[in-house]
Order: C-alpha cells, then structure tokens, then sequence
C-alpha cells in the first residue's frame, strides 16, 4: 500500500489523528480525498469528531465546500425521486430506489457525505417498456444518438441507455436487474422486488432489503463495475455493514441469501477487502463460513494484487509501478465478468476504435461553468 | 522567492517545484515547463509569488505540452489540475490565457465560502462597484479603465461575497482583454502594462492587463459593496445609468453566480443582503468616456 492510501485510510478509520498532521500531509490528504470522491465524507467525519475546526483554514474549507456540494446534491436527489415517482406511481410501476439515492432516502450513514452524479432505479422487467415511455412523457430522453450503443444496451445489458431529464439534465439509470443477463453469475431480480423494504409515507417507493443493498454493492464493486470510485464504493459497504451487521441475525441471513441469489464470490471480496482497507469488523464465524467461496490459491493472491491497487484512490501519489497493469487487467476482467467472449470482443474493439477516433472530442474548451 | 526574482530563476522554479502564487484567498501551485508561461507569470504575477516550499496549496495546476505526436505537429498546451486534464489542449501559444481560463473553473468548483458572482469587481473609498455581466457586455474594458484611474482592481471575473460578512473579497489577477478593447486600453493609458496579444482563440485576439500594484499590495483589504451596475454594450447608443428595483437586482445577480444553487438559502441570504446594501443600475453603455463620467458621479460625495 502506498502512502498516499494509507494516509486516507487512516483518516477514514481513525479520524482524530488528522488532527496531528502537518499542513504538508493535509495537503496531500485532501487531493487524494477529492481524487476518491471521499472529501464530503471525510468533512462529516472529523466533524463528527471534532477535529475539523481545529484544522487550518487552507484543508478545511475544501473540505467544507466539498460537504456543501455533497448536502445539495442530495437534496436534488430526494427532488428527482419525487419527480420519477409521480411520472411511475399512476401507471401502477412500483419502483426501487438503488445505490447512493436509496441510502439517502432510507437515511442510512453512509448517505452523509456521498456525492452521486445520477440516481439509479429497479423496475420489474415485465414493465420495463411502460417504464420508458411514462418517464419520456415527463421529460426523460434517452441521449444516446449511437445505434451501436442502443442495441447494445437493450439486448445485452441489465439497464435502458442512461436517460436525460430535458430540463434538470439529471442523469437517471433504469435497471431491470442488478447483472448484465450475459453475466457469469445470475441473480434472481424477482426475489430482489419481492424482498425490497417500503420507503415509510410513500406508496409503491422501496430500496432493498439490507441484505440485498449489501449484496448489490459488493456485486456492482466486484463482480460489474469500474473501479474509478472504488474506494468510495468500499466505504459504502464498510458502512452498511457497520449499520446493518449491528443486528445479530443479519450475518446468517446475508450468507444464506448470498447463496441462493448466486452471488457468494463478490460477497467474499466485499468482506476480504472491506476488512482489509478498513478494518470493518466481521464476525469470525462468517469468515469461516465462507472460507471456501474465495478463489484458490494461485489465482487469491493475483487478485489481493490486482485488488489493492484497482481500489486505491486513482490519485498519482497512490500509485506504484503495478497499478496501471492491475487497473488494465481489472477493467479487462470486469468484461470478461459480464459477457462470454465470443460476444465481448467485437464490442470492445469497436469500443476501443471509436474511443480512439473520440479522445478529446468528448472534453470541452475550459469556459467558466455556466451560472 | 519574492519579488525581483530573475525570468532564469523563474522558470527553473516553475519547472521543478513549482512557483507559489497568492492570488487573494486562493494559493495555487503552477509547474510548467513553458517559456511563455514563465514570462507571462514572471509580468502578471512577480509581487504575488510566495516560497516554494509553501506547504498547503488550493490548487495544483501544470500546463505542459501532451506527449505523442502533438510535440512536433501542430503543438498544443494541455491544463492539468492534480494530473488530471480536465479540458481540450490547446495551440501552444494559448498556453498563458489557458491557465488563466482553467484557474477561473477551479476556484468557480471550489471557492463556496463565498457567493461567487459572474463580475468584475473595483473599489473607491473603500466602496465597491460590482459589474456583473455575460461575455461581451462589456465588463473587462470597463473594469480596465476604471483600474486605470483611480479606483482599485477587486477582480475581473468574480465578486467574492464573504457569506457572513457580506463583504467583498479582492482577488487580483490580470484583466482579460479581448479585441477591440485591448487597442482602446492600450491608447487611452500609456501607462498600462499590457502582456503580448494571442490570436485565434474562441474569444478572438486575447491580451491579459497587470493589476496594479496597489491593487496586488491590498489584497487583504476587503470592501464594502455599494453600488451594482448592470453593463449592456451596444454599439452607438447613448449612454444612461438607470435604476434597478432591488426584486429585479436579485434575480439578476442569483442568474449571474456560480454557486447560487450550491449555497442554497445562505446563497439566497447573502444575495438579498447584498442588493439590500447596494443602489443598483443598468448601464447602457456606447462609448467609454461617457460611462466612465457616468460611473465616476456614483462615487462623487453628494454636495
């Protein structure tokens, strides 16, 4: 581990002693902090322990304008729920609020602090199409122009292209499960509906059952996704471990349900390295239980390399000589994970083609954001 | 290293290290390996760079060339904040007023300790003018010329507004001066020191105005806000001051910030204190004599 890693993971798991660093330190902290979408987390943290009023001036207001941002974004997200949810509710669509959205709306701990750029919702597949055109007639388009991309995304993924609210340009991502159906592993999206918890005071609104908001981001961290906001996943799960692992009866019921969804090999990452960077607690038993759902030995201690280096903040001073390579095998594996091969490579060569033909066309000239 | 320092020094700093800017409230850290960077920091900002060995800085930029082919065809500039690029390169000659555009993005992402609105900000007995306006209203010639005869340079580009002060925060940087106005400028001061002209950018012909030294001296000195001027260029009109309706202020000032929505209500609290404080106008301005006279009678004491 380096130490800009360490530096941040120490102030996540043991923020007093952010107090005592010199203002060199504070000034690496809050650039890896920011590169990890950590910084508004960290401002609730040492608030919370009284150590962010006696930082100096220069770190705490970043972090505290972090925070402010972090505060309005989810405000905004509470906004769009309610406004996707009048668009579903009269056409009888029940909906289930996922990822960064849903632990704000169900007030979890992780949610203070989490910055999110777009709100993710589940819907039953059957009412997927209805879904599209209710959310259409409210204002939401789908932007992708790319008929590649189109078929791509309604044949083979688990979710609609991203949908664009015309007016707000809110991002919203519609799932009709949690895997690609070409995924290796196949969860059953029924039993996630049929389990998911009622937001209290709204009809036909749910986030999921703890267990499954566990296995959910476990599965989206290492099993599905893009590391790019690694870490920042891995606290989420450190926390709704931390909150939801307080009950006794929550540890035997997320292994069995681990199980029976499929899903018991991104459990076990989520465990090893949410223990590993954060020192979540973990009963012994569990442990032992899941012992043999880990791969063996040549290939654990490949991915405890790949792993710690693609969970790293992408900051520059937490990289070492491997960390491109990890970062590149990862990305390769997360593919690999999601379609079988004779399907996933033409689409990456035609990804990486037109990546190429694209580069810079995607930044913008550096003009002031628009007020 | 302080002032004085030779262009030598200067680019072997910006170079390794980095040279330490104060700019206001804001510290920035700027590596480059570009001669016209160093002479362009070396003209603008040679009374505000602070040791080297600064420990906490708000930004930490680097403008260099990108590697690959780009290094010998048609060479370009890229803006890197903490290694990361978050814009398009550009021609290599644009190198200076890049920095000075990425610099505006960075504290616009991160300055939310204040309301930060879209205007060119200059003082006069410890009184504020703030000229809020889009690109092409004409707000940099007007700051420019006002710097240039008696009031003090606040800002080109922003009104800081302290959120619990309600006063204004100096952040003095070069006035961005764009086409035609850099001629008028350039004539009607003698004295203006004035960097070198680029061409062809998406702004058109671009050269940058050095605060004074005064200005540079008093950036810790804050002023109070007193005056709101909304400038509207347009070419052959008479000039006029016309009052604003405070209602009318707000709306105007809230559509012009920033981070008006970030701040939420405490954006709000700030922005009605401030039309509270203030007379505000519109300006319709023509020509620049007329406006200055028009300008100037705001801040003469009442017989």
């Amino acid at each position: 581990m380096t130490p800009g890693t360490r530096l941040l993971l120490t102030a996540l798991t043991r923020p007093e002693t952010v107090a005592e660093r010199s203002l060199e330190e504070l000034d690496l902290l809050v650039r890896v902090a920011r590169m990890a979408s950590l910084e508004a987390r960290l401002c609730h943290l040492l608030r919370d322990h009284g150590v962010l009023d006696t930082l100096p001036d220069g770190p705490r207001r970043h972090l505290e304008a972090a925070a402010m941002v972090s505060d309005r974004q989810q405000d905004m997200a509470r906004w769009e729920v309610a406004q996707i949810h009048r668009a579903l509710y009269p056409r009888g669509i029940p909906v289930v609020v996922l990822k960064g959205a849903a632990y704000v709306l169900a007030g979890l701990p992780c949610a203070r602090g989490r910055l999110f750029t777009d709100v993710d919702i589940l819907v039953p597949r059957g009412a997927l199409h209805d879904t599209e055109r209710a959310l259409f007639a409210n204002g939401w388009v789908n932007q992708t122009q790319d008929a590649y991309d189109q078929s791509y995304y309604r044949r083979w993924m688990h979710e609609l292209p991203p949908l664009t609210h015309v007016m707000r340009k809110s991002t919203l991502d519609v799932h009709h499960t949690i895997l690609p159906p070409t995924a290796r592993l196949k969860p059953d999206a029924g039993r996630l509906l049929a389990d998911a918890v009622p937001i209290s005071g709204v009809d036909d609104l749910y986030v999921l059952a703890p267990v499954d908001m566990v296995l959910h981001s476990a599965t989206h961290l290492f099993h599905d996704g893009e590391l790019e906001h690694g870490l920042r996943d891995l606290t989420d799960l450190d926390d709704l471990l931390r909150h939801f692992g307080q009950d006794p009866d929550f540890w035997p019921a997320l292994v069995a349900r681990a199980r029976q969804m499929d899903l018991i090999r991104p459990l076990y990452y989520g465990l090893r390295y949410t223990q590993a960077f954060l020192s979540t607690p973990i009963p012994g038993t569990v442990v032992e239980e899941l012992s043999d759902a880990g791969p063996t030995t040549p290939l654990r201690p490949l991915m405890d390399i790949l792993f710690h280096r693609g969970l790293a903040p992408h900051h520059w001073c937490c990289d070492d000589a491997l960390s491109g390579v990890a970062r590149w095998l990862l990305y390769v594996r997360s593919h690999y994970l999601r379609m079988p091969l004779h399907l996933l490579i033409p689409h990456l060569v035609r990804k990486a083609i037109r990546k190429r033909l694209q580069e810079d066309s995607k930044r913008t000239a550096p003009v002031l954001p628009r007020p | 290293m302080q002032a004085g320092t030779d262009i030598q020094t200067l680019s072997r700093i910006l170079g390794t290290t980095g040279a330490v800017i104060e700019i206001g409230p804001f510290l920035v850290r700027l590596r480059s390996r570009l001669d016209s960077v160093a002479a362009a920091v070396g003209l603008h900002y040679e009374h505000q760079l602070r040791a080297p060995d600064t420990p906490f800085c708000d930004f930490h930029v680097r403008l260099d060339r990108p590697g690959g082919l780009r290094r010998w065809w048609k060479p370009q500039a890229r803006f890197y904040l903490d290694e990361t690029s978050p814009f398009k390169p550009l021609p290599l000659n644009q190198a200076f007023p890049l920095f000075e555009w990425g610099l505006n993005w960075c504290i616009a992402q991160r300055g939310h300790r204040f309301l930060m609105v879209h205007s060119a900000v200059v003082e006069r007995d410890g009184r504020a003018l703030i000229l809020p306006g889009a690109p092409g209203s004409g707000k940099s010639t007007l700051c420019a010329a006002l710097s240039l005869s008696g009031w003090r340079l606040l800002s080109d580009e922003f009104a800081l507004v302290e959120l619990d002060t309600g006063r204004i925060t100096p952040l003095p940087r070069p006035v961005s001066l764009k086409n035609a106005a850099i001629g008028i400028i350039r004539d009607r001061y003698p004295g203006a020191v004035l960097g070198p002209e680029t061409h062809d950018t998406t702004k058109g012909t671009v050269a940058h105005l050095k605060p004074s030294a005064d200005a540079v001296e008093r950036a810790g000195d804050p002023a109070e806000p007193a005056w709101i001027v909304f400038p509207e260029f347009q070419a052959g009109a008479a000039d006029r001051l016309e009052p604003v309706s405070r209602g009318q202020a707000l709306l105007q000032l809230a559509d012009s910030a920033f981070n008006y929505s970030v701040l939420g209500g405490r954006g709000f609290e700030a922005g009605a204190a401030l039309v509270e404080n203030c007379q505000s106008f519109r300006l319709t301005y023509g020509d620049l004599n007329a406006s200055l006279k028009l300008l100037n009678s705001l801040a003469e004491p009442r017989s």
